[in-house]
């Protein structure tokens, strides 16, 4: 698209190529009485983008809950908040970033993860964490894609490297901790990976900071980066549309970060706003200067007049449409009390930042831009911000081809040593060990991480000058969503809720990053409806509002859509930081109990080859069925919501009273990875550098791959000391969550899974760990 | 005894040296501004972590010309305690009161882990509550420690024992396996002549309680006080 000038004529032509449909064009001559100008066209374009408008999925968005007694701030400010108790809260957020990272990985991710950032410390809140959600498709050529190229595969690694470098670039200098998120391979991610961060920051209740002007009179401050001709349209051309052959023409829509400038930026704005003279901020990010001057406006009930001659620029001769639609990162808008500008200024000053007052909080809810004193553009802001299109899109439950037995998982026979399987399952990208990818994060900056990545189920970290440490867990599973959008974000909630709970938190509050395909097409709205019933039921159970997040659309590349993939970021609290769990067992002959809050939701029917075709299905969804027999197929497990719930009450009690060592949710290859990770974190604990290993009897009807590898929820393995086994076993009874001894801890080295009687799996743990911690960098280094 | 903790633009682990200082050691400390002219009258100077000025050119080259590097030797020549932290060694390197330089790391790769670092010499300030040959575990965060010199400063880090922390396995050995980024002879933290002077990549600051994995890098601050304790009785 040409940058025009403002002597261009607009017409209906030129409204559809800025992607705003005739009938919005109409709304738009409506709101204004006349035609827009060039520059105003462009500002109404961005604003209403799918991005930035939420004009496809705000009708069914109304339907999560968003309320609870600790939200201090739900969806509609910059992140939400949640009070944590001793006057302090928590702001989180999770944001997508995937069209930028596919065209640049590199910069895409770091954009991303600077964009978040200061959607938390714009809200008054220092970033304590970052966490990220990936998507890449396959980088080996595994059983189950066979048709994905050796160039699809090398190309998937690329992206990988780059979005990795470009997260631990910002992070690592921005000095705050990445401390964990997830890392899944489907083929339908080669040409549209996810990229998808998340930041939690702590702040007083007090001193909380929102994006609404007021004060007509007052000051309003530019901050930060100098303004260039980078990411114009970001959101609404790469963010607002699918992905096409020339996409890759799109590099220059792509911002570029700076992450040493928005560490300046993170303790400039936190200074000045000690000053007391702020009145509002919020910071520029997908449509810049447009969207932070209509927003600050609408939601004040104010006007804002600004002159884009004072803005500081780092390019000459850029137009008043480039300058308002630039999306240069690193940037902030604030109102300050009026006549109190000069201590907002110095403090920028100290911190070697532009800071220009650019216009000020007018009456008469204008938005009003200015170029050298001319109008350039003058929008009434409320309708900009509010009045956008919203659409009941159409809505068809895709056709499902008959599935009957012959495309499920076929069991392999009775009493088979499945040790080999076992160990192909640890080998694969998204089971083995994440350590090479989160080794390039600095994961320690600021000293409170209680549980580095692989340690525990979720991050956790202390909040100094309290008792209490936070813990956050990410999830969410496309292959259950596209089997079954609303079990599939179900499930998303409940495991990370669950991950929460197994570092001993109770979990309090969630953000969502709904990732999607086309809204055009009835299919994938169908799967979003699905999608967000399915999020509204869980969260409603487990009591855990959405406070905030974004949604993604458009992620679609020639013509295919990724699969619909909700990801929940969920929030808990531990009042006492020394009672943190991890997964690592600890000592020799603690017994290993296996806790379930939902034992009747097991498929009990039997066949004669000892399955059920409820079973069947269900198994035939799982990483084992996918990675070893190539099948994706059936339905998600059954999902118990009260029994999740009971469990993770019974797991945070246990926790507040010590009675377990180690705790560890049973989730992607089931119940066996679940064991054998315990044993394989339990190495750096020990004198030695030995892994502990385990022993373990089971007694189960259903065939043995569902035993060890089935991924139905409301699980979770502890370990206890043979001391503390009757409290546990009473703790789990007045929680209704049944307990069963399978096993023990054991300093002989071996792992081992004897099954009715047969000897399953048995291997030294050392062989076991060596697959699962080195398969990723083998991988990547092929 | 006061402590002092220089901030540039970019540190980022500034918080967590004065943290350490001041809530486990439980000792006055305050924080030194890139632009000041001078330290506030402290008697030990921390060069934190972090990203000064954004690493831009080459870490630590533009840090040694901020204003408060004109003190920091002084106060370094005149026999003053200063400890610079990952990059703060690297802006000691670069500032001269170092010698030697640091390269990308032989992975080309940032790196944070726990890794293993042995006392070569317990007699220098930072080190005198250490025993010879202790092993701590601390963890590095560093995109650029591999240490390198040429062979003249080398043999006089050698021979003047300047050399005061080596990477090593978790029982001591020297292995590569246990040399994270390449560092010339496992290299990871050395001191100056005078022993005043030292500058390490691994983070002490982050390893001071068991509740962060280990409280090896203690030895460390608690060296330094002893030290700053058994010269402000000499000169009373």
């Amino acid at each position: 698209m040409a940058t025009a000038s403002a002597e261009i004529k607009v017409t209906a032509e030129i409204a559809a190529e800025h992607g705003l449909s005739a009938p919005e064009y109409a709304r738009v001559q409506q709101i204004l009485g006349r035609d827009p100008n060039i520059t105003e066209l462009g500002i109404f374009s961005v604003m209403w983008s799918e991005h930035c408008s939420y004009k496809s999925s705000k009708v069914h968005l109304k339907r999560l809950p968003v309320r609870g007694k600790l939200v201090v701030q739900g969806p509609g400010e910059n992140a939400g908040v949640v009070d944590i108790g001793d006057g302090l809260v928590a702001a989180f957020k999770i944001e997508s970033h995937n069209h930028p990272s596919f065209v640049e990985p590199f910069q895409g991710a770091t954009t991303g993860v600077g964009g978040i950032l200061r959607d938390i410390f714009t809200m008054g809140a220092r970033p304590i964490a970052v966490l990220d959600s990936l998507r890449f498709g396959p980088i080996t050529p595994d059983h189950s894609t066979p048709s994905v190229s050796p160039e699809s595969i090398a190309k998937n690694r690329r992206i990988l490297d780059g979005v990795i470098r470009g997260i631990a670039n910002y992070g690592n200098s921005f000095g705050v901790p990445t401390i964990g998120g997830e890392v899944c391979f489907e083929p339908c991610y080669s040409q549209n990976p996810l990229v998808n961060a998340l930041a939690l920051g702590i702040g007083k209740k007090a001193d909380l900071f929102f994006a609404k002007a007021r004060g007509t009179g007052n000051p309003v401050i530019y901050v930060g980066a100098k303004t260039g001709r980078d990411g114009i349209h970001g959101a609404s051309l790469l963010a607002s549309a699918e992905f096409t052959e020339e996409s890759q023409q799109k590099r220059p829509n792509v911002q570029v970060g700076d992450p040493f400038v928005e560490k300046l930026l993170l303790e400039a704005c936190l200074e000045a706003m000690t000053t007391g003279a702020v009145v509002a901020i919020q910071d520029m990010g997908a449509a810049g200067l447009t969207c932070s001057t209509t927003e600050m406006a609408s939601r004040g009930g104010t006007g804002i007049e600004i002159d884009l001659a004072r803005v500081p620029q780092r390019e000459s001769g850029m137009t008043p449409y480039e300058i308002m639609l630039s999306e240069s990162q690193e940037r902030m808008l604030l109102v300050a009390e009026k006549g109190r500008e000069p201590e907002v200024l110095q403090v920028f000053k100290k911190w070697g930042l532009d800071a220009v007052v650019v216009g000020e909080v007018a009456d008469g809810g204008l938005l009003r831009v200015k170029d050298h004193g001319v109008v350039v553009a003058e929008i009434p802001a409320h309708p900009l911000a509010e009045e956008g299109p919203a659409y009941q899109r159409p809505i068809a439950q895709p056709m499902q081809n008959k599935e009957s037995a012959a495309d499920w998982f076929v069991f392999a026979p009775e009493q088979r040593n499945l040790t080999n399987n076992f160990k192909r399952l640890l080998a694969s990208p998204v089971i083995s060990s994440k350590r090479w990818i989160t080794e390039q994060y600095d994961t320690m900056v600021r000293t409170n991480t209680l549980a580095v990545p692989g340690a525990g189920d979720a991050a956790v970290v202390r909040i100094k000058g309290t008792k209490r440490a936070l813990a956050l867990a990410t999830d969410g599973n496309g292959r259950w969503c596209r089997l079954n959008p609303r079990f599939g974000a179900m499930h998303a909630v409940a495991e990370a809720a669950r991950n929460v709970a197994c570092s001993g938190a109770k979990p309090i509050a969630a953000t969502n990053c709904l990732n999607f395909g086309s809204p055009e097409k009835p299919e994938v709205m169908w799967q979003f409806s699905e999608a967000i019933d399915g999020l509204a039921a869980a969260c409603n159970e487990l009591e855990t509002p959405i406070t905030g997040g974004n949604v993604s659309f458009y992620n679609e590349t020639l013509g295919s859509s990724i699969y619909p993939t909700p990801v929940i970021g969920i929030l808990g609290v531990i009042e006492d930081a020394t009672n943190v769990l991890k997964m690592a067992f600890r000592n020799d002959g603690d017994i290993i109990i296996l806790l379930d809050g939902a034992p009747a939701s097991v498929p009990t029917a039997v066949n004669s080859n000892g399955a059920n075709s409820n079973l069947t299905r269900e198994f035939s969804s799982s990483e084992y069925s996918k990675t070893i027999g190539g099948i994706v197929a059936g339905q998600p497990p059954a999902i118990d919501l009260p029994g999740e719930k009971r469990l993770q009450q019974c797991l945070v009690a246990l926790a507040c009273s010590r009675a377990v060592q180690s705790a560890h949710d049973i989730s992607d290859g089931g119940l066996a990875v679940t064991l054998a990770e315990s044993c394989f974190a339990s190495a750096p604990a020990r004198k030695s550098g030995d892994s502990l290993g385990a022993r373990i009897t089971i007694e189960d009807r259903s065939p043995a791959e569902s035993a060890l590898f089935g991924e139905r929820g409301a699980r979770a393995a502890v370990s206890v000391s043979p001391a503390s086994l009757d409290a546990v076993l009473q703790t789990a009874r007045k929680y209704g969550v049944s307990a069963k001894q399978i096993g023990k801890v054991t300093a002989d080295g071996i792992f081992s899974i004897e099954l009715n009687r047969s000897a399953i799996i048995e291997e030294s743990v050392e062989t076991l760990h060596d697959i699962w911690a080195h398969s990723l960098e083998r991988a990547l280094k092929q | 005894m006061k402590f002092g903790v220089v901030v540039f633009p970019g540190s980022n682990c500034d918080h967590d040296a004065f943290y350490a200082i001041s809530n486990v050691l439980r000792q006055p400390v305050e924080f030194i501004w890139h632009q000041s002219e001078d330290l506030a009258n402290c008697d030990a100077v921390i060069l934190p972590g972090g990203f000064a000025h954004g690493d831009y050119l080459r870490t630590g080259a533009l840090a040694r010309f901020s204003p408060v590097m004109k003190p920091v030797k002084h106060f370094a020549q005149s026999g003053g305690l200063v400890l610079g932290i990952c990059n703060g060694f690297q802006i000691l390197l670069e500032a001269g009161l170092l010698p030697g330089a640091v390269m990308r790391n032989i992975g080309l790769r940032y790196i944070c882990r726990h890794i293993h670092i042995r006392v070569e010499n317990p007699a220098t300030p930072f080190t005198q509550a250490a025993a010879q040959g202790q092993i701590l575990k601390i963890p590095i965060a560093h995109n650029d420690g591999n240490y390198t010199a040429d062979p003249q400063t080398l043999a006089e880090l050698q021979k003047n024992e300047q050399i005061v922390f080596r990477y090593c396995s978790a029982d001591g050995k020297d292995d590569a396996a246990g040399n994270p980024n390449g560092s010339l002879e496992n290299i990871a933290g050395i001191c100056n002549r005078e022993r005043n002077v030292t500058g390490l990549m691994p983070h002490p600051e982050r390893a001071v309680e068991s509740a962060l994995d280990s409280a090896d890098g203690l030895v460390i601050f608690r060296s330094m006080v002893e030290s700053l304790v058994t010269s402000a009785k000499a000169s009373a």
